[in-house]
């Protein structure tokens, strides 16, 4: 196990370090462009030239890489060229939005998803099962962006109970949080939910299970008992892959309700080239998405105790 | 995940395009995915006959604000209404479903065709070649797939070409995963030894020996993927990154007329909202009646 774990910590680092070398590639691979970024569009050829030598950059690339690696791990992500700021003054702020943004969905995402699954694959076959399976399919199929103005024509046009833009101008406000997190988990929970449902479903057909019904156990007793710790196994994995689509989800989310997260700032980077956030962004967002992949890996080991001690 | 490669007929290699029409016929036994072959073929015909159903030209502004079913100024009916240009939705409608159609179709394609060969390379000649292909599509597959995007599109600019660029980009080391797996099984027959031993090459063997028999999945997966790619191409229309306008895509629709779905005329954004959503609808049942139907024979 723990040989394991050093294994998946070194394929976590070494796929961070080429992601992080590819963002580099395309953001700082050419110094003029930089040079540009940060000067602006009326910089004359000379100034450009006077720029890159003043701050390194007639240097190898690699050489420069390995210092951002260096500076990255300390902290500084340099400056915004829009916001004229250090990135960490702007970034961590935008990042701890998305968090409660994603933290929120993901909870209530992932409670939704495993009472349907579990409802679903309890009795396979019966209509419970078969309208939580449509449903489940009906609502991942509606994207982010398709149920934002669906949902906002039906809660803030037609019955005005919620507000349309998620900007928190004058501070957190919980009411403006529920559109976005309608959103994402809409369009989330289905994948969760049919992998449960086929997970429960197998589990119910185990002797197992058959050999507790025939003892004459309390129905809610053999699914609570014994039937859901075992079909909640396949499960965890797939939850812990769908953060990766969940931060997928909070860019246009974040764009489509005006909400300042890390999606939003990314987004308004990329379209104007402010090189320094669009790689903290770009970094944050991989070792996410890596880090919980390789907690889901190792869980569902841990987990199973099949591939545990083989 | 390969449960379905043991159920495929080995006996005689039909071509891909015959064994694509059998699963089809197959179809008939999954009322699920009838009703989704039924939305797709709605809107293929819609988009194939664009110039005849659409009522009005797509770009022409005809009356703004006009609500659905109201009259138009030569006689007609919007029948979903026009937007805040005066442009008839239902016919923004069917043309931008001919454009997403057609784009989401050749990137979906081209990305089989690149996931396929390296697939089939990884799983076929194992060894370092595996490795080094495995690794990048680990790297590129570690991305949230819209950060992806969002990134590639900004650097190339926005255009079908680039969209299908990234579309390649993001969406083949997925396939390849699929096609690596069912190519290290199939690997294994004796039907492959036999064919090594006749002194077939290393490409024909994986492209008329095991490429054939890996289409169960495969066929499953590509609707799915029509689907995420029908998606991908509104997100990013809808984000200011997608198809360049005037002519109409549906996320651009959405992202053009948002603001006004607060402001009285929610039906702009809805019905190109309403679009999106049944044609990826219609994708995903045919993919789950297919996945049923392969795994009951």
């Amino acid at each position: 196990m723990l040989q394991l774990i050093m294994r998946r910590i070194g394929m976590m680092i070494l796929i961070m370090l080429v992601v992080a070398l590819l963002l580099f590639m395309i953001n700082e691979g050419d110094p003029r462009l930089i040079a540009r970024s940060v000067l602006g569009p009326y910089a004359q050829d000379d100034q450009l030239q006077l720029w890159i030598e003043q701050n390194g950059y007639d240097r190898s690339m690699l050489i420069r890489y390995f210092e951002w690696i260096g500076r990255v791990l300390t902290g500084d992500l340099g400056n915004s060229i829009i916001y004229k700021r250090p990135v960490s003054e702007i970034f961590w702020d935008r990042l701890g939005n998305t968090g409660i943004l994603a933290g929120v969905t993901f909870v209530i995402m992932v409670i939704v998803a495993l009472v349907l699954g579990v409802l679903a694959g309890m009795k396979e076959g019966s209509p419970q099962d078969r309208v939580i399976s449509v449903l489940s399919i009906a609502t991942t199929s509606v994207p982010e962006y398709a149920s934002a103005v669906i949902l906002a024509g039906i809660f803030v046009f037609w019955l005005g109970w919620l507000p349309g833009t998620s900007s928190m101008t004058s501070g957190f406000n919980v009411v403006e949080l529920i559109l976005p997190v309608m959103v994402l988990t809409l369009y989330g929970f289905g994948y969760i939910a049919r992998m449960t449902r086929a997970s429960m479903a197998e589990v119910m057909t185990t002797p197992y299970i058959r050999t507790a019904v025939l003892k004459g156990l309390p129905y809610r007793h053999i699914i609570m008992k014994h039937a859901l710790r075992n079909a909640l196994i396949a499960p965890f994995t797939v939850i812990m892959l769908q953060i990766n689509w969940l931060l997928s989800g909070v860019v246009v989310t974040e764009f489509a309700f005006g909400y300042k997260g890390f999606g939003a700032l990314l987004l308004e980077a990329s379209l104007r080239r402010d090189i320094f956030v669009i790689e903290a962004c770009g970094i944050a967002a991989v070792f996410v998405a890596v880090f919980t992949q390789t907690i889901g890996d190792l869980g569902y080991t841990y987990l199973n105790p099949r591939i545990r001690f083989k | 995940m390969t449960d379905t490669t043991n159920s495929a007929p080995i006996a005689k290699p039909d071509s891909m395009l015959v064994s694509a029409f059998k699963s089809i016929a197959l179809l008939k036994e999954s009322p699920v995915g009838i009703i989704g072959g039924l939305i797709v073929l709605m809107f293929v015909v819609l988009a194939v006959f664009a110039p005849v159903l659409a009522p009005f030209d797509p770009n022409a502004p005809l009356l703004p604000f006009a609500f659905p079913g109201s009259e138009a100024p030569d006689g007609g009916i919007f029948l979903f209404g026009t937007d805040h240009l005066g442009r008839d939705i239902l016919s923004r409608i069917i043309w931008g479903g001919q454009r997403v159609l057609f784009y989401a179709t050749l990137a979906t394609v081209s990305a089989y065709i690149v996931g396929i060969l390296m697939g089939l390379a990884a799983g076929y000649f194992r060894g370092y070649l595996d490795e080094i292909i495995s690794f990048f599509a680990n790297v590129i597959l570690s991305f949230p797939i819209m950060v992806l995007y969002v990134l590639i599109i900004a650097n190339l600019g926005a255009s079908g070409a680039n969209i299908i660029f990234a579309v390649v980009f993001a969406s083949s080391p997925g396939i390849m995963r699929i096609v690596r797996g069912v190519t290290m099984d199939i690997a294994t027959r004796d039907y492959i030894a036999a064919a090594q031993t006749r002194g077939e090459g290393a490409w024909y063997i994986m492209l008329v020996e095991i490429l054939p028999n890996a289409r169960g999945p495969l066929i499953v997966d590509f609707c799915l993927r029509m689907g995420y790619t029908t998606i991908t191409i509104g997100a990013l229309g809808f984000l200011g990154l997608g198809l360049p306008p005037p002519d109409p895509d549906w996320g651009g629709m959405i992202t053009q007329t948002r603001s006004f779905v607060t402001g009285g005329f929610p039906y702009m954004a809805i019905f190109p909202a309403c679009a999106v959503s049944l044609l990826v609808l219609g994708f995903n049942l045919l993919a789950d009646g297919l996945r049923e139907v392969s795994l009951r024979d």
